[in-house]
């Protein structure tokens, strides 16, 4: 039964996630997800142009972005969220974990992949590492934010 | 039939089933599609179009999709809509997995979102398609995946001979 330390901001603020995902279902687990770490849910979208509005809207300190979309798809948003933000950090959260996919994203301005299935134990140390970069974020866990039962 | 294109299917939803449900899975009943596909119960389909073309469905029984749903929202019981999520979303993630195996083998291709399959006929095996179903043995009961594709060689012979700018 793993516990997570919750990831808090500098200021101990919980950090703030922007979750896109086209599937209702997924954004729900990763927000399961982000709040079992002690996160705070700034906003979701379902395709990449809400994403593009809901960055500009909340200005969350982690976008945790799905590639396959409607619309418009997760590399296109985070090039353009980087170009308007380049202090933006995207974790990129998708089933297509190819290498072609990633190198795309990464190219792009994403800070990191994380392949579905995903385990809270791997997105939580691919968020610290994310945070750990971040000037206004602390990285290190400060506080025990919950517990997963797997 | 071309079992290196089936295989990687195969294994993404043995090993995608088993992590998302946390039990024991096994590959059951393996048969060729002969006649036109007749729906069992909630459906996702997944369109890919590249190297490889055609459609996976994967197709839970409504019980079943409710009990997988219920496990993996952590609820009690789940209702039609978040079971229909639920079965999109496996369906995402199982053919999200394929095809980075199939990617790592050199095929390219696209993968198309995936949408609720609500005609009881679907697309049926042609002789350029292989379509094939098999059922995936779970704790929940069996899931089936019906997989129709087929291999454009002649595109990827012609890609691998055009000349390579320097």
């Amino acid at each position: 039964m793993p516990q997570f330390a919750a990831l808090l901001r500098k200021d101990s603020q919980p950090v703030r996630y922007l979750v896109v995902d086209d599937s209702v279902f997924a954004r729900k687990n990763i927000i399961k997800m982000v709040e079992l770490f002690g996160g705070e849910v700034a906003g979701e979208a379902g395709d990449g142009l809400t994403a593009i509005a809901e960055f500009n809207r909340t200005k969350p300190d982690i976008v945790l972005m799905d590639i396959t979309m409607p619309q418009m798809e997760g590399i296109e948003a985070v090039e353009r969220i980087v170009r308007q933000h380049p202090e933006a950090r995207i974790v990129m959260v998708s089933s297509v974990g190819y290498q072609e996919n990633i190198l795309a994203a990464l190219q792009k301005g994403a800070k990191h992949f994380v392949q579905k299935p995903v385990k809270p134990e791997v997105l939580y140390e691919i968020l610290r590492y994310v945070l750990s970069d971040d000037p206004s974020a602390a990285g290190a866990p400060v506080a025990l934010a919950g517990e997963h039962r797997s | 039939m071309r079992m290196d294109l089936i295989q990687p299917f195969i294994n993404a939803a043995d090993a995608v089933f088993a992590e998302s449900l946390q039990g024991p899975t096994r590959i059951g009943d393996l048969a060729m599609e002969e006649g036109a596909y007749r729906r069992k119960g909630i459906a996702a389909l997944i369109a890919i179009k590249g190297d490889i073309e055609g459609r996976i469905i994967l197709d839970l029984a409504p019980e079943v999709a409710r009990k997988v749903a219920a496990i993996l929202t952590g609820s009690d019981d789940a209702d039609e809509q978040v079971a229909r999520e639920t079965v999109c979303e496996l369906a995402n993630m199982v053919i999200g997995n394929s095809v980075t195996l199939l990617n790592d083998q050199g095929y390219t291709f696209k993968v198309f979102p995936p949408e609720i399959h609500t005609s009881d006929q679907g697309l049926a095996g042609s002789q350029d398609t292989e379509a094939m179903v098999l059922a995936i043995e779970t704790t929940c009961g069996n899931i089936f995946l019906n997989i129709a594709m087929h291999h454009l060689a002649r595109r990827r012979r012609e890609r691998d001979l055009a000349p390579v700018a320097r």
